[in-house]
């Protein structure tokens, strides 16, 4: 995303590199991020809501346990599971040619980590609750599972799909301790709240306070955004 | 030949169903109070649940043979159904309601083209566009017969379609139900505990009480209050 913006023309704008590169990074590893959260979690979601098989309960916890610890503790596992020698950084090297840690596919990882379980449990809940009349008379009509899931449950889920894949996407945006612990800080894997870091703690206060605002103000209009997208054509 | 057959038992916590009768064509009603296991016997019907024994027969083709193990899936059984709160599907307008249900065409086109003869002939056609959110509960359940009847179904079920209404519109419903199943020549077995409803309805009454079926009384029609079948596009029906 970097490069699909002239330097000169940001800068023709007023947007120094140093918000614009952070931010840019940031939005790319939360749109890739949340993309792939998405598609997985709404999926699983549907499993789980749906499927009778044991360890429903087990399998959700597991999957959900980020949502409760320290993001610094998910970044700690991250970094010693993908940098440390074992079958995880073996399937880096084989796949990618290199270790992911400090690297910007490494924060994207951390942040599918870090706000998956929004997306799954939002999902998993909003599709338990529609309400099943709805597909037994999809079923009836001849629909199979899939349509059904596709025409009938999916839509009536949608609201607090949506609401999921926002908060899946703000927690994206808005990591800081797991993603500072694999990227590093490196120039190509810093994003916004670790640019805001290192602004504090450099003593670039001005710096800071245009960062901070800049936070304010995407998540605020993305935000604001998807919840309009869940409220279109209301019934 | 019976469109419909049932032999079949299910138990349900202390709920003990143990259910055989046989449906002809017409409307056949399920009768009785609150309970009484009227509704379990069309989920049965429907293959939405499964019975603990017994056989269910569509069309003399078994759909359910629990001895065998053989359970036809719900969407193979060409059943139309219609709930008593129509369970339109609230993102979807009319027309693409009764469009869902259309099978015996395919492209979008021509299933809304079947679709919007059916509002036609339940005296919906005008709200094809709207919202399910934007119509009255009489209104709904016009919608829902069509839905319910637009995919050719071997067997209609309506689960208590009239018991969320008013009265006035409930009478108004009930002529237009009997003269559109009739009309399609399409055999249904509907669920009321109104006893009124059932003899306006039915031609055949099954009664129902505690999970067994406790009578089966055939209800006098004056001669012309049978239409003849026909065929959505208004020719003779086979």
């Amino acid at each position: 995303m970097t490069g699909l913006i002239p330097h000169s023309w940001l800068n023709s704008v007023g947007i120094p590199p140093w918000v614009w590169n952070p931010l840019a990074i940031s939005l790319h590893a939360a749109c890739e991020a949340t993309l792939i959260v998405a598609v997985v979690g709404i999926t699983l979601g549907y499993i789980l809501a749906k499927g009778h098989f044991p360890g429903r309960g087990a399998i959700e916890t597991v999957l959900s346990l980020p949502m409760a610890l320290p993001p610094t503790v998910v970044g700690y596992y991250l970094l010693t599971r993908m940098g440390g020698p074992g079958p995880i950084r073996t399937a880096e090297l084989h796949l990618f040619g290199h270790p992911l840690t400090f690297t910007f596919t490494g924060i994207v990882i951390a942040q599918i980590v870090e706000s998956f379980p929004y997306c799954l449990r939002f999902s998993r809940a909003a599709i338990s609750n529609v309400d099943p009349r709805f597909e037994q008379a999809a079923r009836a009509m001849g629909l199979s599972r899939w349509r059904t899931a596709l025409l009938v449950t999916l839509p009536l889920a949608r609201r607090g799909i949506v609401a999921g894949v926002a908060m899946a996407f703000g927690r994206t945006l808005g990591d800081f301790g797991a993603t500072m612990i694999i990227s590093g800080s490196v120039p190509m894997a810093t994003t916004m709240p670790i640019a805001l870091y290192n602004a504090v703690f450099f003593g670039s206060h001005e710096q800071a306070m245009v960062l901070a605002f800049v936070q304010l103000g995407v998540a605020f209009v993305i935000l604001f955004g998807v919840t309009r997208l869940g409220k279109v054509r209301a019934w | 030949m019976s469109a419909l057959d049932v032999n079949v038992t299910r138990k349900i916590g202390e709920f003990d169903l143990d259910v055989t009768f046989s449906v002809e064509s017409g409307i056949s009603v399920l009768f009785g109070p609150s309970g009484a296991g009227k509704s379990l016997t069309l989920a049965l019907i429907a293959g939405l649940l499964r019975p603990d024994t017994g056989t269910i027969l569509i069309n003399d083709s078994v759909v359910t043979d629990c001895a065998n193990d053989m359970y036809v899936s719900t969407q193979e059984r060409r059943i139309g159904m219609v709930f008593q709160d129509g369970l339109l599907l609230p993102h979807r307008s009319v027309l693409d309601n009764v469009a869902l249900a259309v099978r015996q065409t395919s492209g979008r086109q021509a299933r809304r083209a079947v679709a919007r003869t059916w509002l036609e002939r339940v005296g919906a056609e005008q709200f094809a566009d709207r919202r399910p959110g934007s119509l009255s509960g009489g209104q709904r359940q016009r919608v829902a017969l069509a839905r319910g009847l637009a995919g050719e179904p071997a067997l209609v079920l309506l689960d208590e379609p009239l018991s969320a209404l008013d009265s006035a519109v409930r009478r108004e419903l009930r002529t237009l139900i009997r003269e559109v199943i009739l009309s399609s020549g399409v055999p249904a077995v509907l669920v009321t505990h109104d006893g009124e409803e059932a003899e306006e309805l039915g031609d055949v009454v099954i009664a129902y009480n505690d999970g067994r079926v406790t009578g089966v009384r055939m209800v006098e029609l004056p001669e012309d209050a049978a239409p003849q079948p026909e065929s959505p596009d208004g020719g003779a029906s086979q």
